[in-house]
């Protein structure tokens, strides 16, 4: 580790500036919100994995009782051919306005046709069920390797693959395919003494946020529309609303309540639009809200994969080439999180040969969404699985195989960066510290895995203000909103700059008016980047307030200088003065005193993670135990560091979930079967242990106090972890998730 | 729908009200009466994030319906708190940092303390067990256990 800062705020733990309101239920989420003559919305889904839509007839819907407008995709602006830019490259407005409500064809089943507000949910839950839809229902394609047959049912007529350049001259569910290379992969096999070559697939999984998708919207009859929810991003709504609806942002204001968890599902969106289109057709505003069901066959999940794995070293353990295939499902609609896969897959290891391919193929599946860590964890299976097996081969303690290949500064990745400081080595180390390495492990059909992970993490546009109080408090105005203990993070990072404590920083997140620019609270980048905006707009308050010194003092501003929450003058008049007492002075020097910033940083430093798990398999049920369960993850700085634990924590579960229960099942004309939290699986607090979350810290060089995003890479290394624990208990090479017990009684030859 | 007579007593409040038969007693607290913090996540009885407590015992209040809960006392987590001091249980909450997004908080909070008030006296494992209905998505349930314990302890302690 670097030097050693010492601070004040940062890595104290103190509470959350949002506590109490989310221990008594004050909070106000999505569904809480109120408004005078509120309508409810509820959305009517396809019951048909595939269909084409012959005819809708809303008229019975809309003679109904209470009913007080009906939408279709009718109802949406003329989307054909044109495109929309998001900020992440363009975007064909077809798609994304087909996945709000379709037009010509109902692409998975749970497919918004249309929508309904009534006077109550009830009536408009019946009123769904009055409007007369005609399918010509069209054979279903669920799986990427069946999508791509020549063979296969089309989702899209128009679309053609575009492969390294090139487009394709006839349809196809490939919508893109991409390649990076590095050094030259033959030689890399043929300097290789082992080559370990496997396929890997893994199970469609939802995000799993408790709260349900929401939206309330208003069109005022002065043509603004505001729309309050539940969102990862106001600003990313409001941009979405406006090329969905063809409205001009200025006209829209995107409110932001508080919000059930998000992991990256709550970025796209769903009912917002329809919320919209309700409003403006009945001039009330209305709420809608989604079910569980609607949750699991509406929103997106996160891609099955098929993946194959071929990587070769030497016989002292060094790895000399590998090579992937990355084959993800986007689901409806192109877009599959394969292109970040394939920037983490091989990005733990210094490899001089290289070669990945990406593929993004459609499926009769909801249009797949980020979740934590998108793409990284599908790869990181196959990856971390295959190293195992070499480490295996070789006879090489998997923590040693790692420790020797591992990245490390200087080291390019395949898809192009060079890495500055980063820490993988580090959390390999804590790992082999840990009392955990150390402690027996050798019952029959108990096992231990390990496994590392990545994630880039990203920087992205932020913007905070800083409001200065008269009795040393500050109000901090922030546009990210806070999943998890947001508020405090940043919140200590300007209170660490101004010399207060935290609680003297008043956090409020606030809309789309209210604030500059803000991206989504997602990639890890919050604490990072909107942190990195706190201390810099309180790098502003604190240059303006020296100036206010330098005016009592009758100095000049170069002659004040800010030091432990005390501004004093140098050179000459012995003058002091602490912030709380100058903010006291602020109107008889000059006027209230606010400070901004707005950044877009681009130095968001990796994450790396390794973890450490023990199991025990039942040899008679396939049911795997989790008995321990250790995770070292590089934070650059832990700002907070329950909160650091926390996530690493709840990461490392949702990893747990996808590696032995989550699934979505289909049976075979492509409707979901479980689709409900009972079916659905995810894990309780009774199928686990205490996680062990162990923090290292090598400083980020690309922020002021060192900070990296936590929140993602814990959700990466779990699968493989437990597959190398389950083959080191019983013997068995798992390569496909869930490996829940049936998949494992069936490789253990038991059924 | 015609509408029955229910009488609840909610946070020690009479509430004498006409209700749809049905709706369940989680829409009669959110959209009847007013208390949002209850929350729903799947309206089915698998997430435990409606957890209310009704006569002593932690319930999904999406599988009552909100007729059938006529003439018993309710407690949400909006009547936790009492003169102005936070519960123990909501205190743990916030101390261990045992929530994130905070969503199924206020149903673990009331499951725990129907939980702790019938019997502190639990261990980890028997905790797990009897919160095994509710889940959050967020915390990987490390910090709400530290949460529960701390609470349980806190409270045998001053019993
Ligand atoms: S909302 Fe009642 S158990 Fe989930
Ligand atoms: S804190 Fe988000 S679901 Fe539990």
């Amino acid at each position: 580790m670097s030097e050693k800062k010492e601070y004040k705020v940062i890595g104290t733990r103190p509470i959350r500036h949002d506590g109490v309101d989310k221990v008594t239920g004050r909070a106000i989420y999505g569904a809480d919100f109120q408004i005078t003559g509120l309508l409810h919305g509820r959305v009517l889904r396809s019951p048909h994995a595939h269909a084409r839509i012959v005819s809708i007839d809303t008229s019975r819907a809309e003679a109904h009782p209470g009913v007080k407008g009906v939408v279709t995709a009718e109802d949406l602006p003329a989307a054909e051919d044109k495109m929309a830019d998001l900020g992440e490259g363009a975007v064909s407005l077809k798609y994304l306005c087909d996945n709000i409500l379709a037009s010509d064809k109902a692409l998975y089943k749970g497919h918004a046709i249309a929508a309904v507000a009534a006077t109550s949910p009830h009536i408009a839950e019946e009123a769904c069920e009055l409007i007369d839809v005609e399918y010509e229902v069209l054979p279903p394609v669920l799986e990427v390797r069946q999508a791509m047959e020549s063979d296969a049912p089309i989702l899209h007529e128009n679309l053609r693959t575009s492969s390294l350049g090139e487009t394709g001259d006839k349809p196809s569910n490939i919508a893109s395919h991409f390649q990076h290379k590095k050094g030259d992969i033959d030689k890399g096999f043929d300097e290789a003494d082992v080559i370990i070559e496997r396929e890997f697939v893994t199970g469609t999984v939802h995000q799993g946020y408790i709260e349900p998708h929401n939206a309330t919207a208003l069109y005022n009859p002065d043509g603004q529309l505001t729309v309050w929810c539940s969102t990862q991003g106001a600003f990313t709504v409001r941009e979405q609303l406006a090329e969905i609806l063809q409205y001009p942002i200025s006209k829209i204001k995107v409110v932001p309540l508080e919000i059930g968890g998000g992991f990256g599902g709550k970025i796209n969106v769903y009912v917002k639009p329809v919320a919209a289109l309700l409003a403006k057709k009945t001039g009330k505003p209305v709420k809608v809200l989604m079910n569980r069901a609607d949750v699991f066959e509406g929103t997106g999940p996160t891609p099955a994969s098929y993946i194959t794995i071929k990587m070769g070293a030497t016989n002292d353990g060094k790895i000399t080439a590998a090579q992937t295939s990355l084959v993800f499902e986007a689901g409806a609609y192109p877009g599959s999180p394969v292109g970040a896969g394939a920037m983490c897959v091989f990005a733990p290891y210094n490899i001089e040969n290289v070669v990945i391919d990406g593929y993004d193929v459609v499926v009769n599946k909801p249009k797949t969404a980020p979740y934590r860590a998108p793409g990284a964890t599908n790869a990181a299976f196959g990856t971390e699985t295959v190293v195992d097996e070499l480490a295996e081969k070789l006879n090489i303690d998997p923590l040693e195989i790692r420790l020797m290949n591992g990245a490390k500064e200087g080291d390019r990745r395949a898809d192009g960066p060079v890495y500055p400081r980063i820490g993988f080595i580090e959390t390999l180390e804590a790992a082999k510290e840990h009392p955990h390495y150390a402690s027996p492990n050798g019952k029959k059909y108990h096992g231990r895995g390990i496994a590392s992970g990545f994630w880039f993490n990203i920087g992205l546009e932020s913007s905070v203000t800083i409001n200065v109080n008269p009795d040393g408090t500050v109000n901090l105005v922030e546009g990210s909103t806070d999943i998890g203990g947001t508020r405090a993070s940043i919140a200590m990072q300007a209170a660490e700059v101004l010399g207060i404590p935290a609680e003297s920083v008043n956090p409020t997140v606030v809309d789309t008016n209210s604030i500059g620019y803000t991206a989504v609270t997602g990639g890890s980048r919050t604490t990072y980047a909107t942190g990195y905006a706190a201390y810099e707009a309180a790098q502003d308050v604190v240059q303006q307030m020296k100036a206010r010194a330098a005016k009592l003092w009758d100095v000049d501003e170069d002659n004040v200088q800010f030091a432990d929450g005390e501004f004093s003058s140098i050179n000459g008049k012995e003058e002091q003065i602490s912030f709380r007492d100058l903010s006291a002075r602020l109107g008889e020097t000059g006027g209230p005193v606010i400070g901004r910033a707005t950044m877009n940083p681009a130095g968001a430093g990796g994450a790396f993670a390794t973890h450490v798990v023990d199991v025990e398999v039942d040899v008679d049920t396939g049911k795997v135990e989790i008995l321990r369960y250790t995770a070292t993850q590089d934070a650059g700085k832990a700002i907070h560091p329950s909160y650091v634990e926390g996530q690493i924590q709840g990461g490392v579960v949702q990893g747990i979930g996808w590696a032995l229960n989550e699934e979505y099942i289909y049976n075979d004309e492509g409707e979901m079967t479980n689709a409900s939290f009972l079916d659905y699986r995810m894990p309780t607090c009774l199928d686990l242990p205490m996680i062990d979350a162990v923090i290292v810290e090598v400083p980020n060089p690309g922020h002021p106090y060192g900070v990296r995003g936590v929140g993602e890479v814990p959700i990466v290394p779990p699968p493989a972890a437990i597959a190398n624990a389950i083959y080191d208990a019983v013997g068995i090479r798992m390569t496909e998730l869930p490996m829940s017990p049936d998949r494992l009684l069936k490789a253990m030859g038991k059924i | 729908m015609a509408k029955h007579p229910v009488s609840l007593k909610v946070n020690g409040d009479e509430h004498d009200l006409l209700i749809e038969p049905r709706k369940t007693l989680l829409a009669v607290l959110r959209d009847t009466i007013g208390l949002t913090g209850t929350k729903e996540g799947c309206s089915t009885g698998d997430c435990g994030a409606c957890t209310v407590i009704v006569d002593g015992k932690a319930v999904t209040s999406c599988m009552v319906l909100g007729v059938t809960a006529s003439g018993k006392e309710i407690t949400t987590i909006e009547g936790l708190a009492s003169d102005g001091e936070l519960h123990p249980i909501q205190q743990a909450f916030i101390d261990t940092g045992g929530y994130q997004c905070g969503f199924c908080t206020p149903g673990f909070i009331m499951a725990s303390k129907a939980l702790v008030d019938e019997n502190p006296d639990r261990t980890e494992e028997e905790f797990r067990f009897a919160l095994g209905g509710n889940i959050c998505r967020c915390t990987g349930y490390t910090k709400i256990l530290e949460a529960v314990l701390q609470a349980a302890e806190e409270i045998r302690t001053n019993s």
